[in-house]
């Protein structure tokens, strides 16, 4: 086991884990939303930042990617935290403003406008690529993925076109943490012949 | 190329022993006449640009078509930057060296004519020193150079970089054949340990512990090893890495096949810039000239050692200069960094243990073995040593390629080899390390040019290039410039860069057009730091440098901008005023007559004025003016 500390807390991990996995592991809350335990964490949206102190040393880590060390001091509410995720809700808000599941997020941490102007009022997709991993990763045929780059990086098939390779299994509906892919996989599908429904819970 | 050595290259063989390499050496410089005359002509990028191809090929043209005697008829060489861009195209003649700059091919005639033939110099060709007019008859002789201390830039220039009998015949190879036949790989790996070697792509992190990293990753994990050279540069105003690659290409491989062999890499990749075509060329030319000679390859000097390494252009993304998106981008995958918490030397290429080095730093290494770690860490200060090749490019007389002991003060470099702002005045900033450094104010002057200077004063090394900025140059446009920039260059990976950076430069042209307050500067200045804190590779943590900082320096700038609508610059075209000095205005007509909104009115030979409200600011009155009469407010 490896022992080292959250918020002063001494806690223990399994050698693989990630700081975030353990701070799940203990109850203590960090928000995510590229992350899920079924793929692999690619540390994108960095809500998840932590603070990583040495003496008078500190700086933010991506939590979900971060692997635990014996002795180390992490923090998981700071002021510098705050300030990132602050920032980065207010700019969401801006981003994918047809989101509810991300306004409400942004409000439990204190963010309920936004200055900066929106460009799409329809927008819900925050390009985290959880779909794209699960299709890479879990369903193994790569049907979409991130294209472009920047400001005009997107989710989709390849070329933009409508993709034989997609197989409609929903995996990227289901990890979708906006269900903004119960959309975007109208423009994926070769010809929509199954009709997606949202999961049962 | 004519080069002479002709004759020489179908003797082509591969060298066995180091006694071979020297023979070599030998047999070449023999094979030249020292008295011969030599026509070096830059080929670097900025003499190309201006010209220095059609110079040489009508020196070509002329020698073909004159009746020199023989043993008069000069050698023709072209050599890669040789540093004093601004006063291009250069040509130098051998062995008197002289240095002319500004050839046009109407001079090839009269060169050829008085300097080869008559032996003369020509007073009109010599490079003048702008503030004495003093003409400098060598290289030796000039400021820009007789200040500098060259050892990276020291072939550059001098040799054809397309001929390995020029590098043979400088030198090369000799320290890769001293590491191979008198140290042990662990000797090579001590030996940059202790040069204080620091990485020349920015972070400067030290060379010899990364290697050393990167042994302790083979002997935990196992290999393969691999060693890349990092060539991406792409700075704005950055042409460091591309003047070495091109001008010295066997410098770079020198250095690599060297690390091979410290490390036990059998494989190592060159990550070239596709904007490079000219360096991958003569990159590609020494890798094939060295494998003839063994010097690449399979069983290299006959040591049983082998290494090969391979080109890799990049496809126009200036994220993949960062190291472990230039990895994906070598795998075939699209360049996206990810986080470096477990290190490249451990999980680089292929998840292998990897040592990926910036194109000077590969260079550095053959000095260093062949020198000694002893006489390197003599040049420098304590935590930088070594020399460092800078861009001076912007706002200064010598535009140029310089290279410097680390530790030279900043006005040695901007104002004494690069000559100062062209109008005499002081500079005002100076941006180093690219879109991810710092400005730097006039009152840094003094400042030593070293890593750690560099990043306590709030800018970085980066890579080396050195924008100088004057009164005429604006901050609020400098910092949205390089916003601008590296907005388009994200990946768009993380959210802190893909959007931070956006909404950043849109508050910056708010200030620019005069809109927001002064909580807006201090909302920008907590924005920078949560995008400096939260982004996930070094492209979004620098990001914001160049906005803290000339907000630490030149705040009060940003607060005119927002309170008082101007533009203390001159430059954000909503925030100023163009207006004529009706003193100084002769009523000559000519910017009445270039004005594209025909605002500006007057009588022949009377004061002129500007419409305001017609005005579109775009500053042809201003440029055209003779008189000085036309003022911005």
């Amino acid at each position: 086991m490896i022992t080292f500390q959250i918020n002063d807390t001494p806690v223990e991990a399994e050698p693989g884990w990630t700081v975030l996995e353990t701070a799940r592991h203990y109850g203590i809350e960090i928000p995510t939303l590229c992350y899920h335990e079924a793929v692999s964490p690619s540390g994108a949206c960095r809500l998840c930042m932590v603070e990583l102190r040495d003496g008078d040393w500190s700086k933010l880590v991506a939590s979900c990617i971060f692997p635990v060390a014996e002795g180390i001091r992490i923090y998981t509410e700071t002021e510098r935290i705050d300030n990132v995720r602050r920032w980065i809700f207010e700019m969401l808000l801006a981003e994918v403003p047809a989101s509810p599941e991300i306004r409400e997020m942004a409000t439990q941490y204190g963010v309920e406008s936004t200055r900066f102007s929106v460009k799409d009022p329809d927008e819900d997709c925050m390009v985290c690529g959880l779909c794209t991993r699960a299709c890479e990763e879990i369903v193994g045929l790569s049907a979409i993925s991130l294209m472009s780059r920047g400001v005009h990086k997107k989710v989709g098939a390849p070329f933009s076109r409508p993709t034989e390779v997609c197989v409609a299994c929903g995996c990227c509906v289901t990890i979708c943490p906006t269900g903004a892919m119960r959309r975007l996989i109208e423009s994926v599908r070769e010809t929509p012949e199954v009709t997606l429904t949202p999961l049962a819970v | 190329m004519m080069t002479g050595n002709t004759a020489l290259q179908s003797e082509t063989h591969r060298l066995t022993s180091w006694e071979d390499l020297h023979a070599l050496q030998q047999q070449i410089i023999e094979a030249h006449d020292p008295n011969q005359s030599r026509i070096v002509v830059c080929h670097g990028t900025g003499c190309m640009a201006n010209g220095s191809a059609k110079i040489t090929r009508a020196f070509q043209e002329a020698l073909e078509a004159s009746n020199i005697e023989a043993k008069v008829m000069p050698g023709i060489k072209t050599t890669g930057c040789q540093g004093l861009c601004a006063h291009g195209p250069l040509v130098q003649i051998n062995p008197q060296g002289l240095f002319y700059s500004r050839v046009k091919p109407s001079d090839v005639e009269e060169i050829i004519q008085k300097t080869i033939v008559e032996k003369k110099p020509i007073e009109r060709l010599l490079y003048k020193d702008p503030d004495t007019g003093e003409a400098h008859h060598t290289e030796a002789d000039i400021p820009f150079y007789k200040l500098q201390h060259r050892l990276i830039l020291k072939n550059i220039g001098k040799i054809d970089p397309t001929d390995i009998h020029d590098k043979i015949t400088a030198g090369g190879y000799q320290a890769l054949a001293k590491a191979l036949f008198t140290m042990t790989p662990e000797e090579v790996v001590a030996e940059i340990e202790k040069s204080g070697l620091r990485g020349r792509g920015g972070a400067g992190f030290p060379a010899g512990r990364k290697w050393r990293g990167a042994l302790a990753a083979v002997k935990k994990k196992g290999g393969p090893v691999y060693v890349v050279v990092n060539g991406d540069e792409g700075d704005p105003g950055a042409f460091m890495d591309g003047s070495i690659m091109d001008g010295d290409p066997h410098a770079v491989l020198e250095g690599l096949i060297i690390g091979a062999y410290a490390l036990g890499a059998e494989k190592g990749y060159l990550y070239v810039r596709a904007e490079y075509p000219l360096a991958i060329k003569h990159l590609d030319l020494a890798m094939q000239q060295a494998r003839e000679y063994g010097l690449l390859g399979e069983n290299i000097l006959n040591t049983g050692f082998s290494f090969d390494a391979q080109i890799n252009r990049g496809a126009g993304a200036f994220v993949c200069g960062e190291s472990t998106a230039l990895f994906t981008s070598i795998e075939g995958k699209p360049g996206n960094p990810r986080p470096k918490y477990v290190r490249s030397v451990e999980e680089g290429l292929w998840g292998k243990p990897t040592v990926l080095n910036n194109v000077e730093t590969w260079a550095n290494v053959p000095l260093i073995i062949e020198k000694g770690a002893d006489w390197y860490s003599s040049i420098g200060v304590p935590h930088s040593t070594g020399t460092k090749v800078f861009c001076l490019v912007g706002k200064v007389k010598n535009v140029g390629l310089v290279e410097v002991p680390m530790g030279t003060s900043l006005s040695t470099i901007v104002e004494k080899i690069g000559g100062g702002v062209p109008s005499g005045k002081p500079f005002k900033a100076v941006q180093t390390g690219g879109p991810s450094g710092g400005c730097l104010p006039y009152e840094s002057r003094d400042l030593p040019v070293d890593f750690d200077s560099l990043t306590k004063a709030g800018s970085m090394m980066g890579s080396g290039a050195m924008i100088v900025m004057d009164e005429h140059d604006c901050v609020v446009d400098v910092a949205r410039y390089f916003l601008r920039f590296l907005e388009e260059e994200s990946c768009g990976k993380c959210l802190p860069c893909r959007l931070g950076l956006t909404r950043m430069r849109e508050i910056l042209d708010n200030f620019s057009h005069g809109i927001g307050s002064e909580k807006d500067i201090e909302d920008l200045q907590s924005l920078s730091k949560a995008v400096q804190d939260g982004a996930l590779c070094a492209l979004g943590t620098s990001a914001p440098n160049p906005c803290l900082t000339t907000l630490k320096f030149f705040k009060d700038e940003y607060v005119a901008h927002v309170r008082d609508q101007k533009c203390p610059a001159g430059v954000c075209k909503d925030l100023i005023t163009y207006y004529i000095d009706p003193d100084a205005c002769t009523g000559c007509r000519t910017c009445a007559k270039q004005c594209p909104q025909e605002c500006i009115t007057g009588e022949k030979k009377k004061p002129h004025v500007i419409d305001a409200d017609n005005c579109i600011r775009c500053g042809i009155c201003m440029e055209t003016c003779k008189f000085g009469a036309v003022l911005v407010q």
